[in-house]
Parts: structure tokens; sequence; C-alpha cells
């Protein structure tokens, strides 16, 4: 039995209903001890569900979870024991002060009452939350709410710590202060799972990034090797007046470098409708004039849009579909 | 922060401690709140019924009442009420939010501990408080009225058997309401719920009284303020004819288990998947 972190093997989760939902198809994830590994995929990719299964909450329909051995299903109160959780909603107890919400956390993990005073008085310090320390939760800002709700994650000192989404709906300074605590903590000798759609999250914050669509992990790797190996290249979004034709697919990829992936997205990010075709090329280099001059007699071209080799031009080049779809 | 221990299972006694010194913290800061709720409905049915209406030569309650007098029936009907309000209140009103929008229950789940510790404690907490409700009550409802109001000795066994089961079972009751009403049905439960078990809860006659009424006699037996109400009864004013004190104590605990599996199910199915 492997006392990693985390190990997910085979691990499924149908919900019931008509037609029952596969949330997560399929996951095998190993997390070492001390790496920030981020989970990065789209809404409704199972990362939440992922997690769910993790902290006990949700019940896997196949598959084994360990946490340092310990089996997630058969022990949960042990596992629970050993994990600091920060759900994607605000969760904080609304009826105690941001202090008292530490304590009482603390409190819940068996702490006495002198080193849940010591731990709970350090944190909110540390949190840099002090001067707020008998506020209510509602009274505070949403990045706050964040910090507190991290610093009671670890209050008990939990040896693996899961964020689901911890800088959805945060301005970028928080974001920002949120990715220096997290890899704070991790110096400190914490196991770090972070979920996000964020891709320069995953980028700027994990040693390790596993890339989940459609209840599957499609790769796992740092995000330097996951840029070198899948995401060599660009993504070249070719924008036409109207959905492309048999001829314009037959013109492009004759174009030497260029395959198409698929047909761009009906709905673009801004929210407008658009047609056209999502293809990869090795670089821009000598492809964008080919590529004009090989659409131009079948199509009007509306625009061209090209993506440097991210995270998201990885997703992109392993799904066909970009992460705010 | 790697200079502390590494964090092992508490075990379920201090996890307990510690959800029932944060239940502890946040009553203490809605303690009025707390005192309102308990005081207000005993309080004003004491004295309309057993102040005002003899004042004003109403009266009422001649007939079920006995030798004993209104008020002595009254009481313990009304600690009854004290006793399963507070446990209801205690629980459903605060976990219904906890489970629905606000999420708030999150971190107590995560407590290391069966989630089941977490209801629990819930019930225990609730069930304390309604036994501190009754107390606060009791010696309130037997200033107020205007007739004598004639308290016994029970059978102190019986006492310690009816007052700790009245009141787990309000727990039970606030816990099975609490993880099935959503927060903006709180409202109708009261309607649909409450009014019904306050008013047909052998609150303001004995059981006994209802001979003259066969079927509503039989059917209020589901209504479990009845045996709360019998049982406080046989314990405060034993002068008052009630049911079977044995059926009384083995329908409260029984009640108490058959509620506290249902909310427990629910409870696991709130917060599980």
């Amino acid at each position: 039995m492997s006392d990693l972190p985390l190990s997910l093997r085979h691990v499924v989760k149908r919900f019931p209903g008509t037609p029952p939902v596969t949330a997560v198809a399929g996951i095998d994830l190993d997390v070492t001890h001390g790496e920030i590994l981020g989970l990065l995929g789209p809404n409704g990719a199972g990362k939440s569900t992922t997690i769910g299964i993790i902290t006990t909450r949700v019940r896997p329909t196949e598959g084994a979870v360990t946490v340092f051995g310990v089996d997630a299903v058969a022990d949960p109160a042990t596992v629970k024991g050993t994990l600091g959780v920060v759900q994607q909603a605000n969760t904080l107890d609304r009826r105690l002060t941001l202090w008292e919400n530490l304590y009482y956390h603390c409190r819940y993990f068996g702490l006495g009452r002198g080193a849940a005073r010591r731990r709970s008085d350090e944190l909110l310090d540390r949190f840099r939350l002090a001067d707020r320390r008998d506020a209510l939760p509602p009274q505070i800002s949403g990045g706050m709410a964040q910090r507190l709700q991290i610093a009671r994650a670890v209050a008990h000192d939990p040896a693996l710590l899961l964020l689901d989404e911890p800088t959805a709906g945060l301005d970028p300074q928080s974001r920002i202060a949120l990715w220096e605590l997290v890899t704070e903590l991790r110096a400190d000798g914490m196991t770090v799972l972070v979920s996000t759609h964020y891709m320069e999250e995953a980028d700027a914050l994990c040693d390790r990034v596993a890339i989940i669509d459609h209840g599957r992990i499609l790769v796992v790797d740092t995000p330097d090797a996951l840029k070198r190996d899948h995401g060599d290249g660009v993504v070249i979004d070719v924008g036409l007046t109207a959905p492309a034709d048999a001829a314009v697919r037959a013109a492009v990829a004759d174009v030497p470098g260029v395959r198409v992936v698929d047909d761009l997205p009906a709905t673009g990010h801004d929210g407008t409708t658009q047609a056209g075709l999502r293809l990869s090329a090795a670089s821009t280099e000598g492809t964008v004039g080919t590529l004009v001059a090989a659409v131009t007699p079948h199509a009007t071209l509306r625009d061209l849009r090209v993506h440097e080799t991210t995270l998201e031009s990885v997703f992109i080049a392993l799904t066909g579909r970009d992460l705010r779809e | 922060m790697s200079d502390r221990p590494a964090p092992t299972t508490p075990g379920v006694l201090p996890v307990l401690h510690g959800l029932a010194l944060r239940d502890l913290r946040v009553l203490r800061r809605d303690w009025a709140e707390f005192l309102t709720r308990t005081l207000m409905q005993p309080l004003l049915f004491i004295f309309v019924f057993a102040f005002v209406f003899p004042r004003i030569g109403q009266t009422v309650g001649a007939g079920v009442a006995g030798d004993a007098g209104f008020a002595t029936v009254l009481v313990p009907g009304l600690v009854a009420i004290a006793v399963l309000f507070q446990g209801i209140t205690a629980i459903a009103l605060p976990l219904s939010t906890e489970l629905g929008d606000t999420r708030e229950i999150e971190d107590r789940v995560m407590a290391p501990v069966h989630v089941n510790v977490v209801a629990v404690e819930k019930v225990l907490f609730a069930a304390t408080q309604a036994i501190v409700a009754g107390l606060v009550v009791l010696p309130i409802l037997l200033l107020v009225p205007d007739t004598p109001v004639r308290l016994g000795a029970g059978d102190p066994l019986l006492a310690l058997l009816v007052i700790p089961g009245a009141a787990l079972l309000s727990g039970a009751i606030g816990l099975a309401l609490g993880v099935t009403v959503a927060p903006r049905q709180i409202g109708l439960m009261f309607s649909v719920v409450i009014l019904p078990l306050t008013f047909l809860g052998a609150v303001y006659y004995p059981w006994a009284a209802l001979d003259a009424i066969p079927w509503l006699r039989t059917l209020v037996l589901v209504n479990p303020l009845v045996y709360v109400s019998e049982g406080l009864r046989a314990v405060l004013t034993p002068d008052v004819p009630t049911m079977s004190p044995w059926v009384i104590v083995t329908v409260l605990y029984g009640y108490t288990g058959v509620l506290l599996a249902y909310a427990l199910r629910g409870f696991a199915r709130r917060t599980l998947s």
C-alpha cells in the first residue's frame, strides 16, 4: 500500500438520474510529498467531484482512494484528520467571528483550549487578518474571506491541503496574494492539490499539472514539460463569416505544417457568435501568409488569432476545445 | 509549522466537545433570543387562561381539570411546549440554513469523525437546551396563575426517564425537520407541523379527558407532544390522571429512536453524495 499523500486508482463517480451522469470517468493520480499539483480543466470537467471524493464527502462508484495509505471510503474519520479543505463556496461560520472561526475549527480537531487560542492568534497574524479578528464573515471582503478559509483549513496542520477553485471570483491582486500564501505553505512541508480553470494559475503555482476533461485525466506533468510536449507550436483560430465548408477544409489541410483541430466554438470568449476553424501549427513563420492565400478563394476571412504556447494551447491541442467554453 | 507534531485523529469525545463549545458560544451570543422564544408563548398562555380568565369570570377547562384546577392541568402542558419548541427551534431553524444556501455545516462535516457524530451533537445540545427551557419556564408558570397550582412529586425514577426522554425526542424532531425542510419552507413548517402538534398535544387538557371524543383521542396518539405533556404531568402533577407512565416512557424513547434513524439518514444524504 502506498503512503503517498494521495493516490487515486481507477476512480469513477456516476450520479444516479435519468440519464445517469458520469462526473469522474476513471481517474488515476498520485500526488507526491511536498508538491503543489494542479487539477486544470473547464467547469464541469469533474474537478469538484474528484476533490469531493478525496474529502470523503462523495463516495466513488468504483476505484480506490488512499490518503497517506489510509482508505478514504473505509476510514473517512482518519482521512479527514489529515486533510485541510477549502471549498469553492464561502462556507465560513457566519455566527462566529473571524478569530472564533479558527478557534472552534481547532477544537473540532481536538486541540486543547490553550493550543487552539495560540494557533488562532498566530494564523490571524500570518494571514493578515488580525485587525478584523472580531468581525463576522459577512462584514469582510471576498479576498479576506478566502484567506480566512485557507487559514481555517490549515489550522489543524493538515499534511494535505485541498483547494477547490480557491481564486474563483477574486480580483487579480488577491489572486496573486493567495498564490504566495499557498507557496509558503508548501515551503512549510504541506502537500497541496488545487483545482482551477485558470491556466495562468496552474502555470504560476503548480509543480505539476493534471489536465482533466470529461472526468478523465489526459496528461500529468510539469507545466514546462506539458508546453514542450503538447503545446509545441501555436494554435491558430481562423475566423470566417460562415461555417467552413469542405473546400475550405481541404485547402487549409493542404497548407504544410498545419493540422485542422476542430471547428471554432460557436460562441467566443466575449460571448459573440463566430465561425471558422481551429488549427495547430509548428510555428507562425511562413504559415500565416500561405494560410490566408489558401482560404481566400473559398471563404471570406474575418480574423485570424494566434495563441502562443501556454497551458491553454496545451489544453486546446489535447481536447480541441478551450478552457472557458 | 513543520515543528508541530503530525495531526492525529483525536477520537469522538474531543470532537463532540469542540462542536458543543461552538454551539454554546452561539447560544451565549443569542441568549436574549433564547429566552424570548422560550418564554413568550407559555407566558402569554398562562397569563390569559390562568390569570385573566378567572378574574373576568370566564371559565375554561372546568370540566377537564376536576379537583386539580385548570392551572394545574396547564402548567405541565406548557412546560412540555417549552421543551418541545426549544428542541425543535434549536436545531431545525439553524440547520436548515447551514445545510442550504450557506453550506456552513461543511467545516464541521470535515471534522475527523463520522458525520453522524455532528448530527448527534446537535441533538444532544438541543436536548440540553430543552431541559434548560423547561427549568426556566416552570417557576414563572407557577407565579402567574390566579388560581392555585397543585404540584406534587411523582416517582423520581419516572422523572429520570421522562425528562431526558422528552428532551431527546424534541431534539430528534428538530433534526428530522432540519434535514427535511428547506429554509424558505420554515414558515410553512410552523403552520403545518408545529401548530397542530401544539393544539392537539394534550397541553390544555389531560389525554384521558378526550374520552368524550374517541376518534380524536385515538388520532392524537401519533402526536409526540402528547407523551411529553402526559409524561410531565405524571412527574409534576401526579394527582391528575394520565395514561400509563410506562407507555409514556416507551413511546418517548421509541419515537426518539425512529426519528433519529430517519434524521441521521437524511443528514448523511444532505452532506454526502
